[in-house]
């Protein structure tokens, strides 16, 4: 039972792992509600650089997984590690860890940026707001130089002439592409791609997708995504984790996954959205 | 019914009342102010993560929502007889419509997505910069209507400050009809001077409620 990451960890022990270069560790990680439970023993490292896509029947707990690395869940058991930290846990006295605190979680957090199935963002403020905001107000930008950021950024994700129009005004792939350009506005080591297409109009998927192709290629972002699209997963991709029921069935380079999988569950996904 | 409508008496009470309209409007202004202020303010202690704020903040509330209007005019004039009447009746208007406005104030961040809040998470905003700059700017919008409604209705509660003795316009009919034995015309009149500012106003609430509808 890892119901309680106090017990089983130890820094020391882990030292050697997060040396060894993972980026992102997970370690037994569980997460219940109440007695369902959704992520179960789970094991899994990403390195730096590295695009990483969860593929897998919905329910099957791979959004939860980025959830949890943004802080947005706690964990149930287990530990996540980010760059050699433990995410949700700090150092306490004698070696041990103790919850983080909110202080030590924010510090993690800016690593790590989100886009979201839904984009979220904020209608109050207009595009080059929802994408300076935090540059200004986190990481303490001089505002001038993160609206030049943001436009460089709105350059990129060919919405330049948007820079006034409030969210609403937008459309949803538009919008989907702020939201990417928001994050990005963050410099985060880490960018995690919740169904980041699922909520869009069909015509729409491809543009959103080919930035993203755009963006895996061009910078050094170690990308974790949540896709249901399986040739932006094949395009993409270092290394393809399959999930069902909580747990990594298979995993593998997307030309092994795809091409010859070996798990008869694999096999039965594939041929069901392919 | 042969009454005698007495228009003279309209015409000299006119101008009485539009001087204790004057009050009337100051009262409803400045304790509609009071309870947007104090009404988030409570709004916000009752989401406090420790039970030491919320249990106190909604006993005062419950305290204030349970007892008339009338009643803690009358109390709160008893108490603090070293302030002036009006000031007392603004500050008890206030009090006593924020205890009402919080719960509009609630369900207006209640109503701010889930997925604004993790947004926020996301890009590593403070508490106080996601409350800032996303969250109240939003709910404020989602209760601007309600605020509206709220300040109408506190509008024609101001009668009330006559028992603590405040000049507002109803104490002006009060006196006027008292002293010339003409009650009817001025409360007819005081009345309507209700009707002329208050339906106005609730038709410009309603236009602006579909503005901010979307």
């Amino acid at each position: 039972m890892a119901t309680d990451p106090l017990q089983k960890t130890n820094p020391e022990d882990r030292a050697p792992e997060t040396a060894a270069g993972h980026l992102v560790v997970f370690d037994q990680v569980v997460k219940r509600y109440g007695d369902h439970v959704v992520l179960d023993h789970l094991d899994f490292t990403v390195e730096r650089g590295q695009h990483v896509t969860l593929i897998g029947p919905s329910g099957s707990g791979k959004t939860t997984i980025l959830r949890l690395l943004m802080t947005l869940e706690r964990i149930s058991g287990g530990l996540i590690m980010v760059s050699g930290k433990p995410l949700s846990h700090m150092a306490g006295p004698g070696g041990s860890l103790k919850p983080a605190s909110e202080k030590y979680q924010r510090e993690i957090r800016k690593k790590i940026g989100m886009v979201f199935q839904q984009f979220n963002l904020f209608p109050n403020m207009n595009v080059l707001q929802n994408i300076t905001e935090s540059p200004v107000n986190v990481l303490g930008m001089d505002r001038a130089e993160a609206e030049e950021r943001a436009e460089e950024l709105l350059d990129m994700v060919g919405l330049r002439e948007k820079i006034t129009a409030h969210p609403t005004q937008l459309s949803g792939g538009q919008q989907q592409r702020v939201a990417i350009a928001r994050a990005l506005a963050m410099r985060p080591e880490i960018l995690l791609l919740d169904e980041v297409t699922s909520a869009l109009d069909p015509e729409l998927v491809a543009g959103v997708l080919d930035l993203l192709r755009e963006i895996a290629r061009t910078t050094d972002i170690t990308m974790l995504c949540v896709t249901h699209e399986m040739n932006f997963a094949r395009d993409i991709s270092d290394q393809v984790l399959m999930f069902d029921s909580g747990r990594v069935i298979e995993s593998g380079p997307p030309e092994k996954l795809f091409g010859d999988p070996d798990h008869e569950r694999t096999r039965e996904f594939l041929s069901a959205v392919l | 019914m042969n009454y005698q409508w007495d228009w003279d008496a309209v015409r000299e009470a006119f101008p009485l009342l539009m001087e204790g309209f004057k009050t009337t409007l100051l009262a409803t202004v400045l304790g509609t102010l009071v309870a947007a202020v104090l009404g988030l303010v409570v709004a916000m202690a009752g989401r406090a993560p420790t039970r030491l704020v919320t249990i106190p903040v909604r006993a005062l509330t419950e305290f204030v929502r349970s007892t008339p209007l009338l009643v803690q005019l009358v109390g709160a004039y008893t108490i603090f007889n070293s302030f002036e009447p009006l000031t007392i009746g603004i500050a008890v208007l206030g009090i006593h419509y924020a205890s009402y406005l919080s719960e509009v104030y609630r369900a207006g961040i209640d109503a701010v997505p889930k997925g604004q809040w993790e947004a926020c998470r996301a890009l590593s905003m403070s508490p106080r910069r996601t409350w800032q700059a996303v969250i109240l700017p939003q709910a404020v919008r989602n209760v601007l209507p309600a605020l509206g409604n709220y300040g109408i209705a506190m509008f024609k509660e101001t009668p009330f400050l006559a028992v603590i003795t405040v000049s507002e316009m109803v104490f002006e009919a009060q006196e006027y009809g008292s002293e010339h034995f003409v009650y009817a015309e001025v409360f007819t009149l005081a009345g309507l001077i209700f009707l002329a500012a208050s339906y106005p106003t609730s038709l410009l609430m309603r236009k602006l409620e579909k503005r901010l509808g979307h």
